[in-house]
C-alpha cells in the first residue's frame, strides 16, 4: 500500500531505468516480499529503506538479476552489484581488486589496471595502489569497493548498505564522496540502506519498506539541491518525514 | 592469477627477507627443529597493522629466531639424553633399540650404503608427491566444476583410503613390475586423498559475496574458478600438500616393502634380518629428515604464495 504514488510513466518501458511489478519472494515460509512496485528513471537514485529483514537484499538480487521473482516482474538494465561487505579478494592489490570488473569483461590485465587507476587520484586512493584490503581503512576498502562497481560499466548501480560496517564519521565522508563521483559519472542507482539519513542525503526518490513481508509504504521525493548536509533544516524535515512513516517516534 | 600473485606479495616479504641473511644459521636450526613454524621476523608483524615498507629492525630477530629455536632444541636433547642412558644402562637390549651415538655411527659409517637409497626413495617420493598433486587438484577441480563427478566420485576417493596396501601391492607389481612405476603409483594412490579433501573444500569456502559479485558481472564458472574459487583453495590446498609431503615416506617404504631392489625401504627390510639396528635406525632418521624437509619446503612456499592469509602473517 503506497501512499505517495508518482505520476504515470510516460516511456514505457523504461528503456534504461528499472521496472518492479508486485513481485513476491519466498524462501520456504518466510514471505521476504509481497507485492513490491519500485520505478526507477534512468539517471535517477532511489534508496530503498526499511528495518532489517525487510527483504532489501532480496529486492536487490531481484533487481541484478541474481535470484527470479515468485510472482510478478522485473526489468531493469545490466547491473553492477556492491555487496553488502566489501568482499574484496585478500590477495589483489587495491589497484586488482577495482580491476576485478574489467578483467572479468575480458580486459587484459594491463588494459584493466590502467582503467581502475585513471579514478585512484579521484577517489583518494593515489599511493595506495599496490596495497592489499588489509592494509587499507575500513574508508578506503568501501572507495576501492565503489570504484570496481563503477568499472564494471553498467548502466545501474546496486548498492546494499554500502556504509553500514563503518563508523559514523567516515560513513559521512562515505556519503561525501559518493555524492561526488555520481555527480561525476551519472549512473542510475539502487541504494539499499536502513540509514534514513544517507537515503535523504543521496537519493532523489526515497522508497520505504515495511517489516517483512516487505511492502511498499511511502515514498517520497527529495527534490533538494545537492551537496546536502546532515544537519540542513531541510534535510532533518525529511528525515523526520521518513521515521514517522515507519512508526518511528522521534 | 599467479601472476599477479607474485607481484602482489613482493613487498610483504620484503622485510622478512631482510632480516634471514642476518640470522640464516640460527633460521636453519629452528626449522630443523620446528618445521612449519613462521620465521620471527613475519610474526613480528601484525595483521594489517603496518605499512608493506616499514624496514625491520636487524638486530631484533637474530635473538629472537635463538629464543624460539630453543625450546624445541632443549626438548630433543632432553629425549635423546634419556634414549641413550637407558641404552647405555642396559635396561633394553641394543638389537631391539640402539643408543642415539650408535645410530649416528651407523649414519656415518654405512654411508655408502645408506646414500644411494636415500637417493632411490627420495626419487620415488618426489614423483609420488608431484604426481598425486597433479591428481588430487586435477580431481579436485573436476569435482568442483562438475557436481555429478563429486557425487559419483566422492564415495570411491574416501574407500580408496581403506584398501590396505599388501592388497593391491601383488596386483600392482603384476602389471608395473618392480621398477620405479608401481612405487609411484602406491605413493599417489595414498597421497592425492590429503590434496583432494582440502582443495575440494577450499573451493568451496570462498567468500559468497564475492561470488554473487562476480555473478551479477557475469563471470564464467572458468572466470570464478581462477579469480575467486582458486586464489581462495590455496591455504587449504598447502594444508593438504604438507600432509602429503609427510606421508609420502612412509607410502615409499611400504610400497618398496611390495616388492623392490633399491631404496630405504628395501635397505630396512634387509638390515632388520641382519640384526643391524642402528643400519634400520638410520635408515629411519633419514626418512624423518626427508619428511620434515619436505614439509619444511611446503611450508615456506605457502609462505611466498599465500602471503596475504592471515596463518602467513601470525
Amino acid at each position: 500500500m503506497r501512499t505517495e504514488v508518482e505520476a504515470p510513466v510516460t516511456e514505457p518501458p523504461y528503456v534504461n531505468g528499472v521496472v518492479v511489478d508486485g513481485v513476491r519472494k519466498q524462501f520456504g515460509d518466510v514471505v521476504a516480499l509481497d507485492g513490491v512496485d519500485l520505478r526507477i528513471a534512468a539517471g535517477e537514485v532511489v534508496a530503498v529503506v526499511g528495518p532489517s529483514g525487510c527483504g532489501k537484499s532480496t529486492l536487490l538480487e531481484l533487481v541484478c538479476g541474481l535470484a527470479a521473482p515468485d510472482a510478478g516482474a522485473v526489468s531493469a538494465p545490466p547491473a553492477a552489484l556492491m555487496p553488502q561487505r566489501d568482499a574484496l579478494l585478500p590477495w589483489l592489490s587495491a589497484l586488482d581488486n577495482a580491476a576485478l570488473a574489467r578483467r572479468v569483461a575480458g580486459d587484459s590485465r594491463a588494459a584493466a589496471r590502467a582503467a581502475a587507476h585513471e579514478h585512484f587520484e579521484a577517489f583518494g586512493l593515489a599511493g595506495f595502489e599496490q596495497a592489499r584490503p588489509a592494509e587499507l581503512s575500513g574508508g578506503m576498502r568501501q572507495r576501492v569497493a565503489f570504484l570496481r562497481t563503477l568499472l564494471a560499466g553498467r548502466p545501474l548501480l546496486c548498492l546494499d548498505e554500502p556504509f553500514a560496517a563503518l563508523d559514523a564519521l567516515t560513513r559521512s565522508q562515505a556519503q561525501g564522496w559518493l555524492g561526488d563521483a555520481l555527480a561525476r559519472e551519472p549512473r542510475t542507482v539502487l541504494l539499499v540502506t536502513h540509514d534514513v539519513e544517507e537515503a535523504v542525503v543521496l537519493a532523489d526518490r526515497i522508497v520505504l519498506l515495511s517489516p517483512r513481508p516487505g511492502r511498499v509504504v511511502a515514498t517520497f521525493d527529495v527534490g533538494l539541491p545537492r551537496p546536502r548536509e546532515r544537519t540542513s533544516l531541510e534535510v532533518v524535515a525529511l528525515r523526520e518525514r521518513a521515521l514517522a512513516a515507519l512508526g518511528v517516534e522521534t | 592469477m599467479s601472476a599477479s600473485l607474485r607481484k602482489g606479495e613482493a613487498a610483504p616479504d620484503e622485510a622478512g627477507r631482510g632480516t634471514a641473511a642476518g640470522g640464516e644459521a640460527a633460521g636453519r636450526a629452528a626449522r630443523a627443529a620446528a618445521p612449519g613454524a613462521s620465521p620471527p621476523g613475519d610474526a613480528r608483524r601484525a595483521p594489517g597493522a603496518s605499512p608493506p615498507a616499514e624496514p625491520a629492525p636487524l638486530t631484533a630477530p637474530r635473538a629472537s629466531r635463538l629464543r624460539r629455536a630453543a625450546p624445541p632444541l632443549a626438548v630433543v636433547a632432553v629425549l635423546l639424553a634419556a634414549w641413550e642412558l637407558v641404552v647405555r644402562a642396559g635396561l633394553v637390549d641394543e638389537l631391539l633399540l640402539p643408543a642415539p651415538t650408535q645410530v649416528l655411527e651407523a649414519l656415518w659409517v654405512d654411508r655408502d650404503l645408506l646414500a644411494p637409497d636415500l637417493l632411490v626413495t627420495a626419487y620415488e617420493v618426489v614423483a609420488g608427491l608431484a604426481a598425486s598433486l597433479v591428481v588430487g587438484v586435477g580431481l579436485a577441480v573436476a569435482m568442483h566444476l562438475v557436481p555429478a563427478i563429486d557425487r559419483s566420485l566422492r564415495p570411491l576417493v574416501v574407500g580408496s583410503q581403506a584398501v590396505p596396501i599388501p592388497v593391491i601391492a601383488p596386483i600392482v607389481v603384476l602389471i608395473l613390475g618392480f621398477g620405479l612405476a608401481p612405487k609411484i603409483l602406491i605413493i599417489t594412490l595414498i597421497c592425492f586423498f590429503p590434496v583432494t579433501v582440502n582443495v575440494s573444500d577450499g573451493l568451496r569456502a570462498s567468500d559468497p559475496d564475492a561470488g554473487k559479485l562476480l555473478r551479477s558481472l557475469g563471470a564464467t564458472p572458468w572466470q570464478r574458478l581462477r579469480l575467486l574459487d582458486a586464489p581462495s583453495a590455496l591455504p587449504a590446498a598447502f594444508t593438504g600438500m604438507k600432509v602429503a609431503a609427510a606421508v609420502a615416506v612412509i607410502g615409499a617404504v611400504l610400497a618398496e616393502w611390495s616388492g623392490s631392489s633399491a631404496g630405504l625401504g628395501h635397505l630396512l627390510i634387509t638390515a632388520n634380518g641382519q640384526l643391524e639396528t642402528a643400519r634400520a635406525f638410520a635408515a629411519t632418521v633419514l626418512l624423518m629428515a626427508m619428511a620434515i624437509a619436505l614439509y619444511a619446503l611446503f611450508a615456506v612456499l605457502e609462505r611466498k604464495v599465500v602471503s596475504w592469509a592471515p596463518r602467513a602473517r601470525s
